[in-house]
């Protein structure tokens, strides 16, 4: 079995706006035997300027690749984004020299050297990969049967196939199972691999809301009690949103929305308050009564 | 969902009529260059890109088929010049379902990295670009959340080291175009 050891990557949006999804998560990895490094410093992963400078976002991500191979760590992260940007990066360096010479000339200027001798995980993909299902029901102490959710990947965890190579990213099914190890029951429903739009609200924020507004429909439509997310972005679209959304849209959903360790977290028999659940802006209490 | 049923806007007119003196013949070639846009010129226009583009459901304008079309024809003004192409989400469901290949995406991104060398740039992107070269993040924490954090038991954010991080933004020539000033 490897070594249940990472380097956190946290990111931006995390301490940013999401503090709940990192609480919920160092509790349910501790559970679980797993090991978070904290670093002793980084970057954004790179990604949000990929946009501007795809060669300032390679240096970036390569940066943060650099500080982790230091310590001869794996980097876990809980964002999407950043797995997807230093999980891609990571192989393109690895596969392609005539880039990662490039990259190097970058890194040299500030002492450092991209080697590709780690791996990078997003937190379902260390939980589904390196934890193991086995090792996750067993730590289940509360089964969460009378529970009826409903997930939303994020599309960096999944997309594009040939970089991150995860799952199948027309029919994911691996957050579903992870779901399903916590006794609730996870409901398929319309269009459930498509984006929130969350990427584009700096320069549109219209569509997005519309995206997420049509998702939120499909979702309620199944009768999902909750929808669990496993990406901060999707997550402030989905639950920071939701009443921006109801206000626009001129409906009421009231979808609680939780990130996958607070669900895993009520099943270990962690309390709402130890998982901030608080936190969260649609109230989640109303599920508590499944609990 | 067809293109041609939208309502004539403005600018149709204008969109659809090309003269030859606006068409870069070299831009198909300069752009399969950047990495992500190599496969461009394999592009067949059958669609799959916009018809599995949730964007494109939701908007007028963006039609990622037809701005691989225009890529290809090399009408480069009107392409880095568009606010059309900064609507891509990178939600890469296209990326996954071309059947030939190309990243569409990839390509977004070269167009926009171009224009960005233009001088066209999204305010949020500056102010994304100042907020890493100032705090090494691409959101700038308040103090209030920093001592929150503490509050909560969570360890203390590291500070970032914005002297290495400069660096990366100057020899990746980024710097100067983020200095420059045009919307």
């Amino acid at each position: 079995m490897p070594e249940l050891k990472y380097m956190l990557f946290l990111g931006c949006v995390i301490p940013y706006r999401i503090g709940s999804y990192e609480i919920s998560a160092r509790k349910v990895l501790e559970k679980l035997g797993v090991e978070l490094v904290e670093m002793p410093e980084f970057n954004c992963c790179g990604l949000p300027l990929d946009p501007v400078s795809h060669d300032l976002m390679l240096s970036l991500a390569a940066r943060n690749l650099c500080l982790a191979e230091q310590q001869n760590l794996n980097i876990i992260t809980l964002c999407p984004g950043c797995a997807g940007t230093l999980r891609k990066v990571n192989k393109t360096l690895q596969e392609d020299k005539k880039l990662k010479e490039k990259v190097n000339e970058y890194l040299k200027e500030i002492g450092m050297e991209f080697k590709g001798t780690i791996k990078v995980s997003h937190l379902i993909q260390a939980l589904a990969g390196d934890v193991g299902f086995e090792k996750i029901k067993e730590t289940v102490k509360r089964p969460l049967n009378q529970l009826k959710v409903a997930e939303h990947n994020g599309c960096h965890v999944l997309r594009p196939a040939k970089y991150i190579g995860f799952d199948d990213p027309d029919n994911p099914v691996i957050l579903k199972n992870l779901i399903e190890l916590t006794g609730a029951e996870c409901l398929d429903y319309m269009d459930e691999t498509e984006c929130c739009g969350a990427p584009i609200v700096g320069v549109n924020d219209q569509i997005p809301l519309q995206l997420t507004r049509e998702k939120l429909d499909h979702i309620k439509a199944v009768g999902a009690q909750a929808l669990i997310t496993v990406c901060p972005f999707c997550h402030m679209m989905f639950d920071i949103n939701q009443p921006r959304i109801e206000r626009t849209f001129n409906e009421v959903f009231g979808v609680p929305v939780l990130h996958y360790p607070q669900l895993l977290g009520l099943a270990m028999g962690f309390s709402p308050e130890e998982l901030a659940l608080k936190q969260l802006r649609v109230d989640a209490s109303k599920i508590l009564k499944y609990i | 969902m067809a293109e041609t049923e939208k309502k004539p806007e403005t600018e149709t007119s204008k969109e659809t009529t090309i003269k030859s003196n606006e068409i870069d013949p070299h831009f198909k070639y300069e752009i399969s260059k950047i990495p992500g846009a190599e496969k461009i010129k394999l592009c067949f226009q059958c669609g799959t890109c916009t018809a599995d583009c949730p964007i494109a459901r939701f908007s007028e304008t963006y039609r990622p088929r037809k701005l691989m079309r225009m890529t290809q024809l090399g009408l480069k003004e009107r392409l880095l010049s568009s606010d059309v192409i900064w609507l891509c989400a990178a939600c890469f469901t296209c990326v996954d379902h071309c059947p030939q290949d190309v990243e569409i995406a990839g390509v977004l991104r070269a167009l926009r990295n171009l224009a960005v060398q233009e001088g066209f740039i999204p305010r949020v992107f500056k102010e994304l670009g100042g907020n890493v070269a100032k705090t090494g993040l691409a959101y700038s924490i308040p103090e209030l959340r920093l001592r929150k954090r503490e509050e909560q038991g969570l360890p203390p954010l590291p500070k970032a080291d914005l002297e290495s991080i400069n660096k990366l933004f100057k020899v990746t020539g980024f710097s100067k175009l983020l200095e420059r000033e045009k919307e």
